[in-house]
């Protein structure tokens, strides 16, 4: 411990100061910047600059969460749009993770769905809402089918793309060794695709909030999504602009969760 | 000296969509228990081949490998070390007990005893990334041979190090092979480094390969590779080999005009 106290010089230690001044520097302003944006926005509403029926204000948009908190509203709709996008997230990456290993297995199957697995990719699947509707109900089911859809071929090509790109040579020495194709893909595959697996749960997390909130403007009664196409009908922005910043948050939270869940498995 | 294995009129050709190639053209060898055999030819000569239809991973196209072993008693060691970064030094040396499922005590601690007697043993925990080139050579031999193998197949092993390590590094696995008693193929390009380690050396032709000839290492056993390579008869072994080889190159300038 003394050593180490030693090793750092004076200058190693003004260098330490200097960066950890930076990133304090670099958070304060990203606070002010958000912190400033509220304001001016709030002052250009007091002074009637511009039209708080259209804009709306950071101060109202307080009043109707306080509003929404109050009449328990608002409780309600976040966890439908919360449960929704959840269990669109985790259904859309463990179906994807599963077809892409089968289409690894074997792969007379993987040349022949290839075709049919780039057109679903390229088409858009918001196209689909109406059938989802008819098929499976105008309600959570159709939902949660519109956020497993708009990920699962992304997520399915870009898993089984890594799976692909597994060296060669890798594969001859589990060979060597003489692995069954299921070893090869428990201790060399998978184990390898990790990081390539957490990108796709990444880019999974920012697809299910779109399919989640796409099916609530189509279906639903309750949600995040309802709330702000309700708000928008009746022409309550500061409604619109409070649901807004609430699923920002709530987006930026499951990210943080999967980033997490990202440094715990990398270590 | 008991024969280990042996290859009899063994061809073998790769098909392609753009047509068939032959890679290795009747070829006879065969390997003496206790041996280290060199095997050199041009690149591009079908040695990698040859190495995965000794090792039983491919079936020749025709003619018949005559095994006293059984395939899983050939360990086989690659060009690269290709250990798995996600597991640390000891676990990459159980993987083929793991994989056979013949992961006990016994065995976990003859692996680890390796590790410690060739040097590795402070970095049994520690991640592949952690060593030297040279080291993680090492410690993929050491992954060979915790399966106790009877023969085994060295696929330019050395190639990917630099010339100082590279030295170093084939005298360890010399010393290792020796001491361990097994069995040894060694398959390079590079002339010196076959007789600095090999008791025998045969000599490819070009594709499609057949053993065009094979010569006896005169210099003695005992000596290091380094020792080797000092021998007078070291510069004119390799001075007859590389004649063998040069004509191949030769021929192969020819048939492509």
């Amino acid at each position: 411990m003394k050593k180490r106290e030693k090793a750092i010089s004076e200058e190693h230690l003004r260098y330490l100061k200097k960066e950890r001044g930076r990133t304090i520097f670099i958070v304060m302003m990203q606070i002010f910047l958000l912190v400033q944006f509220f304001l001016v926005w709030e002052l250009l509403a007091k002074y009637e600059i511009i039209d708080s029926f259209i804009f709306s204000s950071p101060s109202k948009m307080w009043e109707s969460f306080l509003s929404l908190s109050r009449s328990g509203d608002l409780w309600r709709h976040v966890s439908a749009t919360l449960l929704e996008t959840v269990i669109g997230f985790i259904s859309a990456t463990v179906i994807g993770l599963v077809i892409a290993v089968i289409l690894w297995s074997i792969e007379p199957l993987r040349r022949i769905l290839e075709p049919y697995i780039v057109v679903l990719n390229a088409l858009p699947k918001i196209a689909l809402g109406p059938i989802i509707i008819i098929w499976v109900g105008a309600g959570k089911g159709a939902i949660i089918v519109m956020a497993i859809l708009i990920s699962v071929i992304i997520t399915i090509i870009n898993i089984l793309n890594g799976f692909l790109s597994v060296d060669k040579d890798k594969i001859l020495l589990m060979r060597t060794l003489s692995a069954s194709r299921a070893q090869i893909l428990f201790k060399l595959v998978l184990p390898s695709n990790l990081s390539n697996i957490i990108a796709a749960l990444k880019v999974n997390v920012g697809m299910a909030w779109v399919g989640t909130i796409m099916g609530e403007y189509l279906v639903s009664r309750e949600g995040l999504g309802y709330l702000i196409v309700y708000g928008g009908q009746v022409f309550n922005l500061s409604l619109v602009m409070c649901s807004t910043v609430i699923l920002t948050l709530l987006a930026a939270l499951m990210y943080f969760c999967v980033l997490i869940l990202e440094k715990a498995v990398s270590r | 000296m008991n024969e280990i294995l042996r290859l009899i009129g063994v061809t073998h050709r790769y098909h392609g969509k753009t047509g068939e190639t032959e890679a290795i053209r009747s070829m006879d060898l065969s390997v003496g228990e206790g041996e280290f055999l060199g095997i050199v030819g041009p690149s591009g000569s079908g040695k990698t081949t040859l190495l995965s239809i000794l090792a039983g991973i491919l079936e020749p196209s025709s003619g018949k490998v005559e095994r006293n072993i059984s395939p899983s008693e050939i360990g086989y060691m690659l060009q690269r070390d290709h250990l798995f970064e996600w597991r640390t030094i000891e676990e990459n040396v159980i993987l083929g007990l793991e994989i056979r499922g013949i992961k006990s005590a016994e065995r976990v601690g003859y692996a680890r005893s390796l590790l410690e007697k060739y040097s590795l043993g402070d970095f049994i925990k520690k991640k592949p990334s952690e060593l030297s080139g040279g080291m993680r050579q090492r410690v993929a031999l050491i992954r060979t041979l915790a399966l106790r193998p009877k023969l085994i197949l060295l696929d330019e092993p050395f190639s990917a190090l630099d010339f100082q390590t590279r030295l170093n590094v084939a005298e360890d696995v010399r010393e290792i092979i020796t001491e361990e008693k097994v069995t040894a193929i060694l398959v390079t390009h590079d002339i010196s480094e076959a007789i600095a380690l090999c008791d025998r050396v045969a000599v490819l032709s070009a594709r499609p390969a057949t053993v065009k000839k094979l010569f006896d290492n005169p210099i003695d056993k005992s000596l290091s590779s380094i020792e080797r390579r000092e021998h007078p008869e070291f510069a004119n072994l390799f001075r007859e080999v590389w004649k063998e080889l040069e004509f191949t190159d030769e021929k192969e300038r020819k048939s492509d005009q």
